[in-house]
């Protein structure tokens, strides 16, 4: 095994990592708030094809910013999906795993629809951000070679990181999760960020989701997200609901789902491909497992999770 | 003005049965008002879609054939929904139990006698309860959600299904092709039962449908499965206990899916091959939400979804949507059925704001 083979691996990693870190970052926002949205995979396929759309038809006119805005368009559309989901749950109190799952079903079928005249296209994707005798560097390329997207997944587990932890509007977030009652009573509007916490959760994953489409493919194919929101939700578990170990979990995650591209090339070919194609599905079942064993201090679910929330009544 | 909700003491038996008939109408009305505005006969698409699969006696067969299979499925997944015990993998064990009553069938190449198809039926039940007990162990000894488990699961059958069919099992004389052997005689049910359109599904679903009936709303078991979900410390004080019902419900409902799974295999495609997990998993979540969780209510919410899903391949030849419209249309449905749910449990009050005098001037 060449170091040549090693950099390719680490680059295909952080490249598969990268929607599911999105989408994981965001949905920790909202679980964080109380509400369990399930419909991850739905809005970053809507994400996904809007992207898409956008920036093939701005890319004769605006050329390299196109991508650009493809990704706002794709954030836009993901957290306009998710508002769906918000009003259904905090306004009308509705069964929260249900209510995600229809979202899940609809962004299906509504990015099917939407992308039914893109198959077969071709967008232009990002440059890379660095200059190309970075980027391009044999072994640099491991941390210099991404498009922005990547830097941006990055920033932003840092970002919510330190909001959660470090801010007070982080720490009434957090209230509102764990008691709703008690940041009702002392005059928070649990409900309206609740709605915020849902919006910015729904744009990530909109943002992960055109990461398929512009980045990894720059092409548009029904279902191309393949189940990787449902591994963002298990994520975001396996993290504990801490930004931390949500960024080491989204790695590991990144590793498993490479084996099954490598697997052959490594010598792993005595097992049948399907078994390293489910792998990281199989991965994420005994991670859950692993961690209720294994029950850190500060890593138990916000206590309000997945509960409705109906101050006028 | 503002609007106030009073919690109903008892849900309302009226918006229970109104809720889901209004949300198939505004699915309809709504629907055909969003493909007019994205360019196609909106009103065609929607007649096509709903009405044409009921009105026309030549697509009766094909909508009882794709029913069969989704109130089988949600028959048990409502059992478990009714405890708040989200199976939502039912896709997979749907295909576990197929594949595991193709492995009998592939175990017994020159049985013959109708025992075969039996033993057939019953492996693919134990497949798909197999499947499910995966999360019921997790569940009840890790604490790990039902909801994730039960979906990841999906995928890693998917993987299953895919490797049996391109290599272990795949047919010698397919050309190449992902698929099983045919299925021999002995190994096979009926299309539709003799001289009628009527597939062996359907009369299973019917049978079930009767059986569940029975048991949620007769039987201690039906009570307590309602209680552990309604208020699980006063199941706890009854002495219901909760993994038992965790494992009856999970057991049950995949035994369901399994089921489906190998009746769909054995009596509509006579082999399995890659294309063989429809969705149907999937859409029964729908069917059960639609049918209120309740037997009767599922078997009829099972028909509707299956005319959506044969009007919807009418509407894609004779109006030119895409294949994706049914979809949305049964996604549509569950979110107005999950948005009127709060008509069942609460009464909506308007209320008009009173003049604001000040009251404190009225007391002294």
């Amino acid at each position: 095994m060449t170091i040549g083979f090693f950099i390719d691996a680490l680059v295909t990693v952080v490249g598969v990592t990268t929607p599911i870190l999105l989408a994981a970052t965001g949905e920790l926002v909202v679980e964080k708030s109380g509400v369990l949205n399930l419909g991850l995979e739905g809005m970053m396929l809507i994400g996904a094809v809007t992207g898409f759309a956008v920036t093939f038809n701005t890319g004769p006119d605006l050329g390299d910013w196109a991508p650009w805005l493809g990704v706002i368009a794709a954030g836009i559309a993901g957290a306009a999906s998710s508002m769906l989901f918000a009003v259904l749950v905090l306004t009308l109190g509705s069964n929260q795993v249900a209510t995600g799952l229809a979202l899940a079903i609809f962004g299906i079928g509504l990015s099917s629809l939407i992308g039914a005249g893109y198959v077969g296209m071709i967008v232009p994707s990002f440059d890379t951000v660095f200059p190309d005798w970075l980027a391009g560097d044999p072994l640099w390329r491991v941390v210099f070679g991404y498009s922005p997207l990547v830097y941006f997944a990055l920033l932003m587990v840092f970002a919510v990181g330190w909001f959660l932890n470090r801010t007070r509007a982080g720490l009434i977030l957090r209230a509102v999760g764990e008691n709703d009652l008690s940041a009702h009573s002392i005059g928070y509007p649990v409900n309206a960020i609740r709605y915020a916490a849902i919006a910015f959760g729904g744009a990530l994953a909109g943002i992960g989701g055109a990461y398929f489409s512009m980045v990894i493919t720059p092409m548009w194919a029904e279902q191309m997200t393949a189940g990787r929101g449902w591994i963002a939700l298990a994520l975001v578990v396996f993290s504990g609901w801490r930004a931390g170990r949500l960024l080491a979990g989204a790695y590991f995650f990144g590793v498993l789902m490479t084996l099954e591209l490598y697997a052959k090339a490594s010598g792993f070919s005595f097992l049948p491909s399907q078994f390293w194609a489910a792998m990281p599905y199989i991965a994420a079942v005994v991670a859950l497992a692993v961690i209720s064993v294994r029950e850190v201090a500060g890593s138990e679910a916000p206590a309000c999770l997945g509960r409705p929330f109906l101050p006028n009544t | 003005m503002h609007i106030r909700l009073e919690k109903r003491l008892t849900p309302s038996r009226f918006m229970q049965i109104a809720t889901p008939i209004a949300s198939v109408l505004l699915t309809m009305a709504l629907g055909a008002i969003i493909f007019q505005l994205i360019g196609f006969d909106g009103p065609r698409a929607i007649y096509e879609t709903f009405i044409t699969p009921v009105v026309a006696s030549y697509k009766w067969q094909d909508v009882m054939t794709k029913a069969a299979p989704l109130i089988i499925i949600a028959l048990g997944l409502s059992l478990g929904n009714q405890a708040k015990i989200w199976n939502i993998g039912a896709e997979g064990q749907y295909i576990i139990g197929a594949l595991a009553g193709a492995g009998v069938a592939f175990a017994l190449p020159d049985a013959r006698g109708f025992w075969v198809i039996l033993l057939m039926i019953a492996a693919g039940i134990v497949g798909g309860m197999a499947w499910a007990a995966i999360p019921a162990f997790l569940k009840t000894r890790y604490r790990v959600s039902e909801v994730l488990s039960t979906l990841m699961l999906v995928y890693v059958a998917l993987q299953v299904l895919n490797y049996l069919v391109s290599g272990p099992w795949k047919d010698p004389n397919g050309h190449n092709f992902p698929q099983t052997p045919p299925f021999t005689p002995a190994q096979l049910l009926p299309h539709a039962i003799g001289g009628t359109d009527i597939p062996p599904g359907l009369v299973v679903a019917i049978v079930l449908t009767l059986v569940f009936w029975v048991l949620t709303t007769r039987s201690v078991y039906g009570f307590s499965v309602r209680t552990v979900g309604a208020a699980p410390n006063a199941a706890r004080y009854g002495g219901f206990d909760a993994s038992r019902t965790v494992w009856s419900t999970l057991m049950i409902s995949g035994g369901m899916a399994g089921l489906a799974g190998i009746l769909e295999a054995s009596s509509q495609l006579g082999q399995i091959n890659l294309g063989f997990p429809s969705g149907y998993g999937f859409t029964a979540i729908i069917v059960s939400f639609l049918g209120r969780l309740h037997p009767i209510g599922v078997f009829l919410a099972g028909l509707i979804l299956a005319v959506t899903y044969v009007g919807g391949q009418v509407a894609q030849t004779v109006v030119h949507v895409p294949s994706a419209t049914a979809g949305i249309f049964q996604a549509m449905m569950l979110f107005f059925i999950l948005a009127s749910d709060i008509l069942v449990r609460y009464r909506v009050r308007i209320l008009r704001d009173a003049p604001r005098t000040a009251p404190a001037e009225a007391v002294a």
